[in-house]
């Protein structure tokens, strides 16, 4: 592959409310054994890209202990690898990333010294699959500057929090609006790009000598009649995890048949890190339906339309119903929990009742576990 | 120099021929155990847990599964830059090129391995019991009594104290003597296959063994320093030790997993057992399944009903279907409205819609009624049943068979379709 990847894993989001208290968005866990950033981190190892860096700034202890090897994702190989980079202290500078050109900027040797052509940029916070080399292929055939992923969502869908973008017949990217507030059209940007390296350094430098820290804006935006950018349609499931909604309801798709197929079935596969946990164990009381379990869970109860995540425990004569269960968790014997989000590590006592009304709740707390 | 105190050699080399068409096409520390494990796992994950990080794996029956599963020992922490995992096949010399004939003779053809270690003690596995075992607390055994071969045995009900090796030792342990299956036997201690040597008595002895037929530990290493007055003891292990070496222990050690709380638990933070994972995606339980004691692994897909079983990951059960009291491996899809009772399919086999297994009377095997017995059905890796078939006890089936091969759509109980692997 002739391009190295970047992964933007820097932000919070506070519309992810008390989820994103103790961990970076990329390392929410998704669809049951994964966290958000291994869609990506899978993407680009299945694309043959070698050299990966991720760029973390909030609570990135979170995201460092899920990294803490690359082997999992095959980058643990002499040539290339997986590079973690927060903010440091430097002679030059000792701010934090201002923003993604910002963060990229800091790390610009890490830019300079590699020898691919191409650089791929892709945010850590989407549950997604892709060949990137498809995306490349698109880029020089259109003989691109910049190269956007971009995504038709469903008419009904609420684009407002995106980049909305607008394409003409050559797939040229006429008008790109951030977080518009009347959307002119349903296409939008999913946060992947492809830019030729030196082209990157370039529009990096100039970008810092002016003071601007942002790459959507300040160089996408900015330079959207100047450089040529390209819109490449991705067709395949993308999803985006920003607020407690997304993320309850990508983590609810994978319920749905066709998603499961998608990504559990379809070759190449997702990755993840391996926690060698025994299998799901069943006992006598547990009545399961339309349910994702994961492995090391043990049930004693009812679960319906509901996703758990590794390490689970239900008690005898629980309900849980469309409920993401975190992993971890523990909940005791004759608990109803319905339309939660239980935290994970979260112990939930016996006999008691947790429902959202209306909305999703966020259940963390923090009770005396008793170990069987 | 290289400098490693204790390191192990684990005997992987063999067939398990007890376990019937399960093994007709890998060797049996290859069988899956447990949903997700396999066998040679326990005594892996016992090294590393022990803190020996330099494991020679002994193979020679149908490696490639074996050999696939270990790799560079990645999933036990196995992959070293000093020692780790390495793999000993039996290999051609310039004169008297042999297969491993005996399991001290495998040791004994591996000796350059062990010497480049330099190690001071060598302990002796063998790829085929289910336990968890500190090896390092057999260490402090040998080395505080100053012993030359510690025996790791086991107490058991003197009444079945005549199918094993026992060791009769005095108050400090120290063995007096040994009977092998012996009728009358004077104590109850059962050697259970695992050694400790220090390195220059195992060294003499196989050297001084060599020319010895099918030199084996049991029946000529340990009689050969017993009789050289070497001192020899037994250390007794009183946690949960399984023979998996017929089907019906086999299966009867599987069920014993899905026990509320198991006499093995597998999910205890101490002590973990790891494996190598294909799969790592959660399973998926549709609306109208019934799981219900039960143990299933990553990725499997439930539409029907599953009681009383183990399944292993990316296990497909069709909607209609219900499964049993059995053992359902990797891979392995099942049809709709299908019958599974008290089986054992192996991995990556495919049965059919309205198939029924598991029917009728007890009869005994008439290929082999020692192997294929305790009312099982024993399917073999990449077996196809088709549909609509039904299928009595006591029966094994390998290969890709298909209607023509059941009389009358039948397979009765006590008889054998095999059309793959080393026919027995």
């Amino acid at each position: 592959m002739k391009a190295v990847g970047i992964i933007l894993a820097g932000g919070n989001n506070n519309r992810m409310g008390e989820l994103s208290r103790k961990r970076a968005i990329p390392a929410m866990p998704v669809g049951g054994s994964f966290r958000c950033i291994d869609f990506v981190l899978s993407n680009m190892s299945n694309s043959h890209v070698q050299t990966v860096a991720v760029l973390t700034q909030y609570n990135s202890r979170s995201l460092n202990e899920h990294l803490s090897s690359s082997k999992w994702w095959d980058f643990g190989r002499k040539q290339g690898g997986l590079y973690l980079f927060t903010p440091t202290v430097t002679a030059e500078n000792s701010d934090w990333y201002r923003g993604t050109a910002d963060a990229m900027y800091q790390n610009i040797d890490f830019l300079k010294n590699r020898h691919e052509p191409y650089v791929i940029i892709s945010s850590g916070d989407c549950a997604y699959k892709m060949d990137y080399n498809e995306m490349l292929d698109f880029h020089i055939a259109k003989k691109a500057d910049i190269t956007v992923a971009c995504k038709d969502m469903p008419a009904d869908a609420d684009v407002s929090r995106f980049g909305v973008v607008r394409m003409n017949e050559d797939s040229r990217i006429t008008d790109f609006e951030e977080k518009p507030l009347v959307a002119q059209s349903n296409t939008i940007s999913t946060g992947v790009y492809i830019i030729r390296r030196r082209q990157l350094i370039e529009l990096l430098e100039k970008s810092a000598e002016e003071n601007r820290f942002d790459f959507v804006t300040d160089i996408l935006i900015r330079y959207r009649n100047v450089k040529r950018v390209y819109g490449y349609k991705l067709k395949t499931y993308w999803s985006n995890i920003a607020s407690i909604d997304d993320y309850y309801r990508t983590n609810m798709d994978f319920l749905k048949p066709d998603v499961r197929k998608f990504f559990f079935r379809e070759e190449p596969k997702i990755y993840s890190k391996v926690d060698d946990l025994p299998p799901a164990k069943y006992n006598v009381g547990s009545d399961i339906s339309n349910s994702l379990i994961a492995s090391g869970c043990i049930l004693n109860g009812r679960v319906e339309n509901s996703v758990l995540f590794k390490k689970a425990f239900i008690g005898k004569n629980c309900v849980i119903k469309n409920s993401i269960i975190l992993n971890d968790a523990y909940i005791g014997d004759n608990t109803h929990v319905e339309n939660c989000i239980v935290e994970s590590n979260t112990t939930l006592r016996a006999n008691t009742y947790y429902s959202g009304e209306g909305k999703i709740r966020i259940v963390s707390e923090d009770n005396e576990r008793y170990m069987l | 120099m290289i400098k490693k105190e204790m390191i192990a050699m684990l005997l992987a080399g063999g067939q398990g021929s007890r376990l019937g068409v399960l093994t007709a096409d890998v060797a049996k520390p290859a069988v899956a155990f447990g949903g997700k494990y396999r066998i040679i796992d326990f005594p892996l994950s016992n090294c590393i847990n022990s803190g020996i990080d330099t494991v020679g794996v002994l193979t020679q029956y149908q490696p490639l599964r074996l050999n696939t599963h270990i790799g560079i020992g990645i999933p036990w922490d196995l992959d070293r830059n000093n020692g780790g995992v390495t793999v000993l096949p039996p290999y051609e010399r310039s004169n008297n090129s042999e297969w491993y004939s005996g399991t001290a003779n495998a040791i004994y053809q591996n000796l350059r391995y062990m010497e480049s270690y330099n190690p001071e003690y060598v302990l002796i596995l063998s790829g085929d019991h289910i336990y968890k075992m500190d090896y390092e607390v057999v260490l402090d055994f040998h080395k505080a009594n100053n012993a030359d071969v510690t025996i790791a045995t086991m107490p058991v009900p003197m009444e079945e104290a005549s199918r094993f090796g026992i060791v009769i030792a005095d108050e400090n342990k120290k063995i007096m003597d040994f009977q092998e299956k012996p009728k009358e036997p004077k104590s109850n201690l059962a050697s259970m296959g695992i050694y400790i040597f220090s390195w220059k008595v195992l060294k003499d002895a196989l050297i001084e063994l060599k020319d010895q037929q099918s030199c084996d530990f049991g029946k000529h290493i340990i009689p050969y320093c017993f009789e050289n007055n070497k001192r020899l003891f037994a250390y007794e292990f009183n946690g949960y030790w399984k023979d998996v070496g017929t089907l019906g222990s086999y299966w009867e050690a599987n069920m014993e997993l899905i026990d509320l709380i198991p006499e093995f638990n597998l999910y205890e933070e101490f002590w973990k057992i790891y494996t190598k994972c294909d799969t790592i995606e959660p399973q998926y339980i549709a609306p109208g399944a019934k799981v219900e004691r039960c143990i299933i692994g990553e990725s499997s897909e439930i539409h029907g009903a599953v009681i009383n079983s183990v399944i292993g990951p990316n296990v497909y059960i069709g909607p209609d279907t219900v499964v049993r009291d059995s053992i359902i491996m990797k891979d392995t899809s099942i049809g709709r409205n299908v019958t599974v009772n008290k089986s054992i399919i192996a991995e990556n086999c495919r049965i059919e819609d309205g198939v029924t297994l598991g029917i009728g009377e007890e009869v005994p095997n008439k290929l082999n009624a020692s192997i294929y017995t305790f009312g099982l059905v024993t399917i073999g890796d990449d077996s196809v049943v088709p549909e609509g078939v039904r299928v009595g006890k006591n029966t094994a089936i390998s290969g890709v068979t298909e209607k023509e091969d059941y009389p009358n759509g039948v397979l009765a109980s006590g008889e054998v379709i095999i059309k793959a692997g080393d026919r027995k």
